[in-house]
């Protein structure tokens, strides 16, 4: 019954999509020239972050943002105009990206799971099944490490990662260009986002700039969490007070490493997690640092919108958040496989928390939920494919 | 007669003194504790200047045995002082807002005490700049006696701590701060741990029975003076630790201190950096720069006097971090008074004394990468691994009174016009576009309906009345400051795109 339903569902989404196939979007598409939620528009036409953490200071001169409530944030990518930003989203909604046009950025990073997908370890095309979990794209604008593994120092160096793996998008640069520079409203719409381009073809390093200019809109900094920090106490309830006080606490430890304001340090750490189903060590950053102390070390996500992007860890290995908690309590090495000699990171310790404790850290970290600048999804498409297309990829994805 | 006079004279004295006490610190107050004005009178030199800290402009507000020191902090706004008065008191503390004093009130040697009962993290975390806390006896917690993260211009002093867990006092992320007078004792990590801050003086405290003394660690400029170390495993440290956002450390000098018998077991947590110490080592310099080391009186540490080592010979299992510099340069070692260190050092000096054909370990060891250390009059020390020092071109310190600043750190200048822009976009932007429909109306159709009337923003974002029924009720936004409200109503009535 439920497999007629679906294969009825799938039958008429395939339809959809070759009648939309058939009879592109004729519509033009004109770029917005306001800038998303968080962002001021400036005189150049350029959208600057403004945030009430800009109230603080911290740190000497460039130095992080870490620790404390009234703590200024690390420097921010922003600066780029309206209309990339949002030739941004569209191309990152589009799978007209992919080599076969059925995967977008979204599939993997999906708007309502925290910029994530849900899954242990995403699928990329062909079903291919990766080797690590998406991490989300919340924030993104202040990191300065991209990847688990800490491989890539800029946005635009960490997108070509995935648009160019055989697993992932597929594609090539060569494809890439082709395919954008073959429609017409991609054309129309670079020639809004980047109007002193000298030719009408459109260049790889624009399309990476528009990306990452979407990515750097994704502003997350105004939960329950932050109208705490700024001074608003009642923001917060009891439990959740004593969840704060547990993960700044030098038993717990969260907040040495999820430093806020952005719950994350930027560092690499061995927190010391087997592969699940008996699979290999992942090396993690000792690969990128060609460095064996920094075997099985991973960057520290931010936690902010955590609550949205279970499974957790770079392979999934946690249901939940509790899960997830419950693992630094567990006992430094508890988890290492045998014949591994992991540099585990010195908080990692066996702090021995409550049950009371484990929960009252998870209803603390659900404080950091804010998705208030959702983005919207485009409507259209300028290369005529749909979103429906992609959701389709997210059902195929689901009925695995 | 004489006498007699002398007597009345005093009684006087005392009367006057009882009355304006209780003039000025409120009746209830049995004995009125001096208010800390250690800051606010004229400086002589060698004082401490420029900390807000202690500055009380505001109410006091008592805490008895059976009553919450945190109910009382809760009341508190800045510039109150919460005094505390002796006690047993079974919480933990935290301050989350600025310039909030707590005091002891020390009576016939009973001290308030906090009392984690071994089942408590923390006794005391604080956020807020300019918190000053004094008089404390704390003990019994399993995580911190006093962590601070992120709170500049703060005061530690007079206080009591006894086996708090990982660390005594832990100000981390926090600028211009001073750690003085406190006795510390059965910490297993560092007692005092002054991590990733800057601009701090660490000065007549008595340290002892802990792993680690006193830890400078990830800091700059930090003075570490007057103190003394004894009968822990490592006396004074200063460490560059990698995997930290903080990169660097120095400026560091340590001067005046007695370092005295830090032959204490390690007893510390496996897997802290601590823990790797040998017993026996009086100062530890890892990874540090421009760390100088003068008059100390250096006595008694089995293991080596002055240790000096880059990251990788110190046998710390942590991972490597590309961004953090292992070696320990420019150390500059002035005189200091050392004897009877190295009695019974670690297997790997024994070697080393073989080599030297030595009965005695080290009163200084220098081993690993690093360049630029001086050292003055070495033929009177027992030397490993000093022979590249150079001799030393200053002979002493004398110049730097303090590395606190010489004003308190002031937060940084928001007008109004910027807080509103801050609250707008940070806030508002989310569903108020200018002139397009997002989730609330547009600002300006708000601006034709408030013209002139901030107030009457200000009210709606207090207790929204659902108006349009082509649009969803808007949340209430009273999380926002009274002055960020003003901010942002003004600033959406100046918008004009």
């Amino acid at each position: 019954m439920i497999r007629g339903i679906l294969f009825c569902f799938l039958i008429t989404l395939i339809v959809a999509i070759i009648i939309d196939y058939k009879a592109p979007a004729e519509n033009t598409i004109t770029l917005c020239n306001t800038c998303p939620p968080g962002f001021e528009l400036m005189e150049n036409n350029t959208c600057k972050l403004r945030t009430l953490y800009q109230q603080y200071e911290s740190g000497n001169g460039d130095e992080p943002g870490v620790g404390g409530l009234k703590t200024a944030l690390p420097s921010v990518r922003d600066g780029f105009s309206p209309q990339q930003i949002d030739l941004g989203r569209y191309l990152f909604f589009d799978p007209v990206l992919s080599k076969d046009g059925s995967v977008s950025c979204a599939t993997c990073h999906q708007p309502s799971k925290g910029f994530s997908d849900g899954l242990k370890t995403s699928v990329g095309i062909d079903n291919a099944r990766l080797k690590r979990a998406a991490p989300s794209l919340w924030n993104v604008a202040f990191n300065k490490k991209f990847f688990w593994d800490a491989r890539s120092t800029s946005l635009e160096a960490q997108l070509t990662g995935p648009l160019y793996s055989p697993n992932e998008m597929g594609t090539t640069r060569e494809n890439l260009l082709q395919k954008l520079n073959g429609i017409a409203a991609y054309r129309d719409l670079f020639q809004q986002a980047f109007p002193d381009k000298r030719s009408d073809k459109i260049e790889l390093s624009e399309i990476y700039t528009a990306m990452t200019a979407f990515e750097s809109s994704l502003i997350s900094l105004n939960s329950r969490y932050d109208h705490y920090a700024h001074g608003y106490t009642q923001a917060l309830n009891a439990q959740e007070i004593e969840g704060l006080n547990i993960f700044r606490s030098f038993v717990a430890r969260c907040a040495e490493c999820h430093t806020p304001p952005l719950f994350t340090n930027q560092q690499v750490a061995v927190v010391g997690l087997a592969e699940p189903d008996g699979l290999p060590l992942d090396p993690g950053a000792q690969k990128t640092f060609q460095d064996a102390t920094l075997r099985g070390a991973f960057k520290v996500p931010s936690l902010r919108n955590a609550d949205r992007t279970a499974p957790y860890s770079h392979s999934g290995k946690f249901a939940t958040l509790r899960e997830m908690v419950e693992f630094y309590s567990k006992g430094r090495g508890h988890d290492v496989p045998a014949g591994e000699k992991l540099h585990i990171h010195w908080h990692i310790w066996e702090p021995n928390l409550t049950a009371y404790e484990i929960d009252r850290l998870v209803d603390f970290i659900k404080t950091l939920t804010d998705e208030s600048f959702m983005p919207t999804k485009p409507a259209v498409l300028p290369s005529g494919s749909t979103i429906v297309k992609q959701n389709l990829q997210e059902s195929i994805v689901s009925i695995q | 007669m004489k006498t007699a006079k002398r007597v009345i004279l005093v009684i006087i004295v005392f009367a006057i003194g009882m009355y304006c006490g209780k003039f000025f610190f409120g009746r209830s107050s049995d004995i009125p504790a001096p208010l800390p004005s250690y800051f606010t009178q004229t400086q002589s030199e060698g004082d401490s200047t420029g900390i807000a800290a202690g500055t009380i402009t505001g109410k006091v507000i008592e805490v008895r045995k059976g009553n919450s020191i945190q109910e009382a902090v809760g009341k508190a706004i800045a510039g109150d002082l919460v005094r505390i008065f002796p006690g047993v008191y079974h919480e933990t503390v935290y301050i989350d807002k600025d310039n909030i004093s707590l005091q002891g009130v020390i009576i016939d040697g009973e001290w308030p005490t906090l009392d984690g009962q071994k089942t408590m993290n923390d006794a005391i975390l604080y956020s807020g700049s300019g918190v000053l806390i004094e008089n404390m006896k704390i003990t019994n917690y399993k995580g911190n006696g006093i962590m601070g993260q992120a709170g500049n211009n703060y005061v530690i002093r007079n206080n009591w701590i006894v086996d708090t867990g990982v660390y005594g006092i832990f100000p981390q992320f926090g600028k211009n701060g001073l750690v003085e007078r406190n006795v510390l004792s059965g910490i297993e990590d560092a007692a005092i741990y002054i991590g990733m801050c800057d601009n701090v003086d660490v000065r007549f405290n008595e340290v002892y029975g802990n792993v680690a003394g006193i830890e400078i660690e990830n800091s700059r400029h930090a003075l570490v003076e007057y103190n003394y170390a004894h009968d822990n495993t490592g006396g004074i440290l200063a460490f560059l630790t990698p995997g930290l956002p903080i990169k660097t450390c120095y400026d560091v000098i340590i001067r005046n201190n007695f370092v005295y018998n830090n032959n204490t077991k390690n007893f510390g947590a496996i897997g802290s950096t601590v823990s790797h110490i040998p017993k026996g080592t009086g100062m530890l310099i890892m990874a540090a720069d421009d760390v100088t080391i003068e008059n100390n009186i250096i006595m008694g540490n089995e293991n080596a006097g002055i240790t000096i080592t880059d990251y990788g010979y110190a046998g710390i299992d942590h991972a490597n971090d590309p961004e953090s510099e292992p070696n320990t340069d420019r150390v500059t070692l002035l005189d200091n008074f050392m004897s009877n260190n190295g009695a019974n050092p670690i297997d790997d000096i024994k070697a080393l004394m073989v080599t030297k054909l030595s009965k005695f370990g080290p009163d200084i060891i220098a081993v690993g990468g690093g360049v630029g250390s001086c050292i003055v009059n070495a033929d009177r020390y027992r030397t490993f691994g000093v022979d590249q020092f150079a001799s030393c071109q200053v002979r002493d310190t004398r110049a730097i009174t303090t590395y606190m600043l010489d004003r308190p750190v002031t937060p940084r200048e928001t007008s109004l016009m910027e807080k509103g822009k801050m609250t707008f976009y940070g806030v508002c932007s989310g569903c108020h576009a200018y002139n397009s429909r997002l989730i609330g109306p547009p600002v300006n159709v708000i601006q034709a309906l408030y013209k002139n009337n901030p107030q009457g923003i200000i009210d709606y974002i207090i207790k929204p009345v659902y108006k349009r029924e082509d649009y969803p009720e808007m949340p209430p936004q009273n999380y926002l400051s009274d002055e960020a409200r003003k901010a942002v109503a003004e600033y959406m009535l100046s918008l004009s795109q």
